[in-house]
């Protein structure tokens, strides 16, 4: 294992640790994919055979776009207290001061808030869908069980929650309070939902090929996101609360 | 409004008037002025927040005041200006001859220098942080670093340990120079205490250093862990969480942290600030076991007591760096030499005793009736002085050389500056 992964990875573990010692974080990972998907799922089991396709198609579609704001808003908390959480426990600069480059701190960070995102959100489609298959009506049944559904929950979640955490990220290292990061965070991760929203309004009709598209689409924004926010995190300015660039423009040097 | 506020609010209404007027026909078109509207405001939110006001609090430096640069180890004051100068009087001196008689950090730079300095400046905006610095650092000595709250330690311990960049001038640290294409190899050689230890409060002693040990690239840490835990005396607390350890002993686990990947430089700041008597001792301890080992420590402090104890060289910064040198030497140098008499009555005459005596250069009187003699050899002078005071009949006390600290030192060189001269 490169020195490299061997950073990241303790960012990981790190990470993990501090979630298990506050439960808090866990069990809102869990209660609150509950609440989102409680009311539509309860539906879902109450439609009956006889009920209008164009019904069913709809309340499925609203369903699984719900369970697409999972990936969306569990991590956008976790990443937006990434960076000013540490500044704000005094760890951050004893951090900065060993090896550990901005890209490998980053990609830590974010992958410990999307790996059991990303968990939470195929374990609640699997159940949803399994369930649904045992449980609900023919028709609803059959509505679920397509493929560019299960293309779309499997590829968009892991791709929506990235872009969660990047934004988030990006709001930590450049805000000067927990609070706001966190409002800030979670308000700025919604959007990416317009994507799949788009999808579930039927305005793109939902198939494979579109699920594809879109994901490439998002992933595209991903890899966008995680270079801006690269380049965000200025060392200098997470230290001191003011950037170099800005400091030598002003010193006229 | 700002222009990016005019330009939010147009996009804003006008992807209003257009829904309204049917030129979006969809949903999702009207969705997708939002969200660009949405995001153009949080891009300007963020991009666009007027700079943060810099959180170290640093007094700005006079521009005017002088600095003193000077070689690893060289005597800063020149013999010229000894005489009948005051310290106060001195240390003006040596302030006002900036640069004229100190050797350059090059000149001063040898193949035992570990941090070489030469006139680094750091400016936050138009704030002066430290300016024109130059010093060495030799290896495997106890380096201190002393100045007023406001002098520019932390920002040049910052700058050194490559969380900031200079402004101006060069430096190298564990003879790499200080670039940014640099930094990563710079941070494996060094530590930095902060004197906040920054310790996640709800992970163990161990899982905190198994987390920096992992940053340092390690993979099996912990013989690492055990050895810095070790060093510190805190193996029995290992397995504690640093939540419910003492400011002390985190402070010690912020040490044993400092010790994971066998820094050849080590920078602690104030790593006694806040901790009791007992305590401050074990840090101690632990530099002056790190200087026997070979590391080189670079210690900000403001106890001078603890910098006069542990330093083998100071430098006393105040934005500008004001004087380096063995303790001893610039002791020497800002004060005349001194005898101290104390007699059970005094003196009839003192100015005929003491004038009549060769090696005797002046006298006065001090607070507690004693006299203060200025000599230029106390070896010579001290017998002298016997013999004249028993022929004289003086019942004397005590006959004692006079020692100036650090504080007297540090006070006349800092004051001197930050008074401009005048007290």
């Amino acid at each position: 294992m490169s020195q490299s992964a061997i950073r990241i990875r303790a960012v990981i573990r790190k990470e993990f640790q501090e979630y298990r010692r506050n439960r808090f974080i866990i069990y809102t990972m869990g209660t609150l994919p509950l609440i989102f998907t409680a009311l539509p799922v309860i539906t879902l089991f109450s439609i009956s055979n006889t009920e209008a396709p164009s019904i069913v198609k709809t309340q499925v579609a609203i369903t699984l776009l719900l369970l697409l704001v999972i990936p969306v808003v569990l991590p956008a908390t976790i990443a937006a207290y990434s960076v000013i959480g540490e500044r704000d426990q005094g760890t951050l600069e004893p951090l900065l001061t060993t090896p550990v480059t901005r890209e490998e701190f980053l990609l830590g960070k974010s992958l410990a808030a999307t790996i059991p995102t990303v968990g939470v959100a195929y374990t609640f489609f699997i159940v949803l869908v399994v369930a649904i298959r045992l449980g609900a009506s023919s028709v609803v049944a059959h509505q679920v069980w397509q493929p560019s559904w299960f293309l779309a929950e499997l590829l968009f979640a892991p791709l929506l929650a990235a872009w969660s955490v990047w934004v988030g990220t990006a709001i930590s290292a450049r805000s000067s309070d927990v609070r706001v990061a966190q409002q800030l965070g979670t308000l700025a991760s919604l959007p990416a939902l317009v994507l799949p929203l788009l999808m579930s309004l039927q305005v793109f009709k939902p198939t494979a090929a579109v699920a594809i598209v879109i994901a490439l689409a998002l992933a595209a924004i991903d890899v966008g996101a995680w270079r801006i926010v690269s380049k965000m995190f200025d060392r200098e300015r997470l230290i001191t609360g003011a950037s170099a660039v800005t400091m030598r423009a002003e010193a006229g040097t | 409004m700002t222009w990016q506020g005019w330009l939010i609010t147009a996009i804003a209404v006008g992807g209003a008037v257009g829904a309204l007027a049917g030129v979006q026909k969809t949903a999702g078109e009207i969705l997708l002025v939002g969200v660009v509207g949405l995001y153009l405001a949080l891009a300007f939110s963020l991009g666009g927040t007027k700079r943060q006001v810099v959180t170290d609090s640093r007094a700005s430096g006079s521009d005017d005041d002088p600095e003193l640069e000077n070689g690893a180890a060289k005597v800063i004051v020149p013999p010229e200006i000894y005489g009948t100068q005051t310290p106060r009087e001195i240390a003006e001196e040596i302030i006002s001859r900036s640069g004229k008689f100190a050797d350059t950090a090059e000149d001063g730079a040898s193949s035992d220098s570990v941090i070489v300095v030469s006139h680094l400046t750091k400016q936050f905006g138009q704030r002066v942080a430290f300016e024109d610095v130059s010093f060495n650092v030799h290896r495997g000595e106890v380096f201190g670093f002393l100045g007023p709250n406001g002098a520019g330690k932390t920002s040049t311990v910052r700058t050194l340990s490559t969380l900031v960049s200079p402004t101006s001038g060069t430096a190298q640290v564990a003879g790499i120079p200080l670039n940014a294409d640099r930094d990563v190899e710079i941070r494996h050689r060094i530590a930095v205490m902060t004197e906040v230890p920054g310790l996640y409060l709800r992970l163990s002693v161990t899982e905190n250093l198994a987390f920096f040990a992992g940053l340092y690239g390690y993979r099996d840490a912990q013989p690492r862990i055990d050895r810095a835990l070790e060093a510190v005396n805190l193996s029995s607390r290992a397995s504690d969480l640093c939540g419910s350890l003492s400011k002390g002993l985190r402070q010690r686990v912020g040490l044993a942290r400092a010790l994971l990947n066998d820094p050849e430089i080590i920078f602690l700041d104030e790593p006694t600030a806040g901790l009791d008597p007992v305590a401050s001792l074990e840090v101690h301890d632990l530099i002056i076991d790190l200087r026997d080992k070979g590391v080189t420590v670079f210690l900000t402090t403001h106890r001078l007591d603890e910098a006069e104890k542990l330093c083998d060289r100071v430098a006393i910064l105040n934005t500008t760096l004001r004087t380096v040198g063995r303790i001893d030497d610039l002791r020497q140098r800002m004060f005349h030499k001194s005898i101290l008499v104390s007699t059970a009555v005094p003196l009839a005459d003192p100015e005929g005793l003491f004038s009549s005596i060769g090696s005797v250069a002046g006298w006065s009187t001090d607070d507690t009736g004693g006299y203060v003699l200025t000599v230029s050899d106390v070896r010579v002078a001290a017998p002298a002085i016997a013999r004249a005071l028993v022929a004289a009949g003086a019942d004397v006390l005590s006959l004692v050389e006079g020692h100036h600290s650090l504080e007297e030192v540090y006070l006349e060189l800092v004051g001197a500056g930050s008074m401009g001269g005048v007290r």
